[in-house]
């Protein structure tokens, strides 16, 4: 039989291919050297000159301290530099034996840890480069947004206002998971006799993923208590921001929904309608049940959304962290306090972007 | 007249017609077994017989009543005729006793309590009493299909509807979901199932149905169906089943 003839076209036939002979890589030890060095002399300098800009009294022995550590810490970049140097001496003693495979392994060692040692020295730069653009210009970037004084006064008065963003966020959530499943089952309306509903639901999430947030805000805000419509125009700045926020994230909210709904497979809406149930009824007990537990990270995504988007509504003039902050700021010619604003979002959303990653690897996992 | 008829019953997806005429009139207590080919239309008539699928032309009669076209009410149809699918398709995120009640709860108005003890007896009889909390993703195959066995017989349905169910199963597992069937056909239920099972076929059938392309080529009792079959495609098709080692 020829090799033609077999079904593996004669792969066995291939010729041998030989793993090449490897090289010490001394450029790459010496690379790995020459960042750990630059690093730590770049530390060095700027931690010399973060000492020289604190003023006296306790604040410039703290800042002495995190100089001190910081210079010592860069050291450790040394660790994986060294090691490649090593190794790489090592390979060239094995080369020398022709020991190639103990040279193969060492040289990739080498590499390993030379990219280790660059890698950190690089990180070390950027930190370095926040660093000296806070001290720039006598360290007036420091002065502007990050007070420590200012920032500690306005603490109280913005972690207040903050309650009122947390308010209207907690409640936008709740009628937004009611109004968008209502929107997505209205898009997928089913039939000719759907077909007027799923248009106009379909016109609805086009229209206000279209129009940006803070105008439906601006007119929500502003526009309902000028039309003096019965019930709506009575409320307060509060419920209105919690309407605008509704009404926008509904449309997004929506559409994660429908991709949810649409992903069940029809094979579960077949077993149930052959079971006897309605539409409605499969889509009750067996789809949407399904779908909601599958869109569950896409949909707390798009509640972090929500929830900063709560700023926004100082346009209509309601006394949330953002407007407080922005007195304040106004007051004191200054934007820590608007820096503690922006830190109390961090603190609120990170743990839930933490939470989304936990909840998709887990599903990916089953 | 006999207890389900389909007359002339013609489906087409697109151009591609599925279904050319099929005419089948099956007796109370019958078993039909329906044979052929992947895209010989066998998932497709029993889809079209409980409505899953609408019919171009032709009629289903089910006890003498029209049952397919405008008109019918195709929820309450399908509580007569069950059916049970090749990949079980239980509800994944209720137990299995849950998947079980939720028709007869729902749609039969039994109680609760009732429903429960009925599922679980229907439970014991497949060996599964033990499993009636467990989650569709802890079952084998095999013991998913026979909950989904269950899920059906749950309904009372007068027709049950089987397609390629064990198709989707390690081998192993094929002879337990076959024994339930077998213990049905025993019991007299009328059933109409599309297989690849051969020997089952043989066993268990009142009679056999060929399909080719849409079309009811042969049907007759199975022994004359395996040993001397009349048409030509049908010996086509049973010596590539028995090349394969399948019958």
């Amino acid at each position: 039989m020829t090799a033609q003839q077999t079904l593996l076209g004669g792969a066995s036939a291939a010729p041998e291919r030989a793993q090449p002979v490897p090289a010490p890589a001394r450029g790459f030890a010496a690379a790995g050297m020459t960042g750990a060095a630059l690093a730590t002399a770049a530390t060095w300098a700027v931690a010399a000159d973060l000492v020289g800009a604190a003023t006296a009294g306790p604040w410039r022995w703290a800042l002495g301290a995190v100089a001190v550590a910081g210079a010592l810490a860069v050291l450790a970049v040394f660790r994986p530099a060294w090691d490649a140097w090593r190794a790489s001496r090592a390979c060239a003693a094995a080369l020398e034996e022709t020991d190639v495979v103990a040279a193969r392994r060492l040289a990739a060692r080498v590499r390993e840890s030379a990219w280790t040692a660059l890698g950190a020295a690089l990180a070390v730069l950027c930190a370095l480069g926040a660093i000296v653009f806070v001290l720039a210009n006598d360290a007036a970037v420091q002065k502007t947004f990050l007070d420590g004084a200012l920032m500690w006064a306005s603490f109280p008065d913005i972690a207040r206002a903050f309650a009122t963003n947390l308010v209207i966020a907690v409640v936008a959530q709740a009628l937004v998971l009611v109004w968008a499943l209502v929107l997505a089952l209205a898009r997928l309306a089913p039939g000719r006799a759907g077909r007027p509903i799923r248009r106009l639901a379909t016109f609805y999430i086009d229209a206000v993923r279209a129009v940006p947030a803070i105008i439906v805000i601006y007119l929500i805000g502003f526009g309902l208590p000028l039309a003096e419509v019965p019930l709506l125009s009575g409320l307060n700045q509060t419920w209105y921001a919690i309407l605008a926020l509704t009404v926008v994230y509904g449309a997004y909210v929506a559409e994660v929904f429908r991709a949810g709904i649409e992903s069940i497979h029809p094979s579960q809406i077949a077993a149930s309608r052959s079971l006897g149930f309605s539409y409605l009824a499969t889509m009750r007990h067996v789809v949407v049940p399904q779908a909601t537990r599958r869109v569950i990270p896409p949909l707390l995504n798009d509640f972090i959304s929500l929830q900063k988007d709560t700023a926004l509504v100082n346009v209509i003039g309601s006394i949330d962290a953002f407007n407080q902050a922005k007195i304040l700021a106004a007051n004191n010619f200054n934007l820590s306090s608007v820096t503690v604003v922006a830190v109390l979002f961090i603190l609120i959303t990170i743990p839930q972007a933490r939470l989304v990653d936990r909840l998709l690897t887990r599903e990916r996992s089953t | 007249m006999a207890f389900l008829e389909l007359e002339g019953l013609r489906k087409s997806y697109g151009g591609h017609e599925v279904l050319k005429g099929i005419d089948l009139s099956v007796e109370r207590h019958e078993v039909i077994c329906l044979i052929g080919a992947s895209g010989s239309g066998k998932s497709t008539l029993l889809r079209c017989v409980n409505a899953l699928e609408s019919i171009d032309a032709g009629t289903v009669r089910l006890d003498g009543e029209v049952v397919s076209g405008a008109g019918v009410d195709v929820n309450l149809l399908r509580k007569d005729i069950g059916m049970v699918f090749q990949s079980y398709n239980l509800f994944p995120h209720m137990s299995v006793l849950d998947n079980i009640t939720l028709a007869p709860v729902r749609l039969g108005g039994l109680p609760r309590e009732q429903a429960r003890a009925r599922a679980l007896e229907l439970l014991r009889r497949v060996g599964l009493e033990e499993r009636a909390d467990a989650y569709p993703d802890r079952l084998s195959g095999g013991q998913q299909q026979r909950v989904a066995i269950v899920r059906t017989l749950a309904m009372g349905p007068r027709v049950l509807l089987l397609d390629e169910i064990t198709s989707a199963l390690d081998p192993e597992l094929v002879a337990e979901v076959l024994g339930i069937v077998r213990d049905l056909a025993a019991e007299g239920l009328t059933m109409l199932l599309a297989t690849h099972e051969m020997g089952f076929a043989r066993e268990v059938a009142s009679r056999v149905c060929f399909l080719h392309q849409g079309c009811l080529l042969e049907e007759g009792p199975p022994e004359q169906i395996f040993t001397e079959p009349h048409e030509e495609r049908t010996r086509m098709f049973l010596k590539s089943i028995i090349e394969a080692g399948r019958l």
